[in-house]
């Protein structure tokens, strides 16, 4: 399907283009779509395309030479990834996965500085982008350092209930510990113990937050 | 009809592990590839997803709160 206007507006980085800018920006933006489980980047591959998300939710990784994994961030729509790797230029510098069949925006790195070079408000959202990504690697960072396994999942329970939109993926537990940074078999045993403190009911396919304050205690985040 | 673990044929490599942690028979192995079999016996324990060496079974939960 070819790419479209009204769908460039609500990506971050094209916020606040009058229509006629961003008729001339499509012309340098590439559809592509994948399947569930298909990966769309290459940790160590030449970085060459930034991509932004149209549908679907998109796991940006790295993987450890023994074969761990770490989730860095769970992308959605009007959301993009790449960027760092794009704009410092290089390798990649982490795995992209679909976790549902999704459609992406791409554009190759040359046309993304011309883009950013002809147009200051792109360059304005690109600071924007960046800084929210920063803010979530600091979260990340805090998430790893700070909490005891039963607060991380505490805390990544809270941030993806809910949204019943369909844009928070339903989690498997090893992808509760790749984004918590521990075992697949810590999850589990952190979900029983926060179950035992009365702030979730452990269901069949569900996780169902029953007191809210409870969890946001053990996540040790503000009420 | 009951949502089941899913299984990802390509990423199979017919080990059998999952087979044998599932406690309610709902997997089989066919062609050298597991199949699963509708039942309402299968709690989402997860051991199936635990036991894969090829991450190939999925047992995902949602997350809700509690109206």
């Amino acid at each position: 399907m070819a790419v479209q206007v009204e769908l460039l507006k609500s990506i971050t980085y094209f916020s606040g283009l009058p229509l006629n800018e961003l008729g001339r920006i499509k012309d340098l933006i590439f559809e592509k779509a994948a399947d569930k489980g298909e990966l769309v980047l290459f940790e160590g591959k030449p970085a060459e395309v930034l991509y932004f998300i149209v549908s679907g939710v998109v796991k940006v990784f790295k993987t450890s030479a023994d074969g761990k994994e770490q989730t860095l961030y769970f992308m959605r729509p009007d959301e993009s990834f790449n960027d760092v790797s794009v704009l410092v230029g290089g390798q990649n510098m982490a795995n992209a996965g679909a976790l549902v069949p999704v459609v992406l925006y791409g554009i190759r790195k040359d046309d993304l500085e011309a883009v950013i070079r002809d147009y200051p408000q792109v360059a304005r959202n690109v600071i924007l982008a960046l800084s929210q990504k920063v803010e979530r690697l600091v979260s990340l960072v805090e998430n790893l350092s700070f909490r005891h396994v039963p607060g991380r999942v505490a805390k990544i329970l809270l941030e993806y209930a809910g949204d019943m939109d369909g844009r928070k993926p339903r989690l498997t537990h090893q992808e509760m510990a790749a984004i918590a940074g521990t075992a697949r078999e810590m999850i589990g045993r952190a979900l029983k113990v926060i179950e035992e403190e009365g702030a979730v009911r452990l269901e069949r396919q569900r996780i169902v937050i029953t007191d809210k304050e409870a969890l946001q205690e053990m996540a040790g985040v503000a009420t | 009809m009951v949502e089941m673990p899913s299984i990802d044929r390509e990423r199979c490599n017919g080990c059998g592990l999952c087979i044998r942690v599932c406690y309610c028979k709902a997997l089989t192995l066919v062609d050298n590839v597991v199949i699963i079999v509708e039942t309402e016996e299968c709690g989402w324990c997860t051991q199936c997803e635990a036991v894969c060496p090829t991450n190939a079974i999925s047992c995902p939960f949602e997350i809700v709160i509690e109206e």
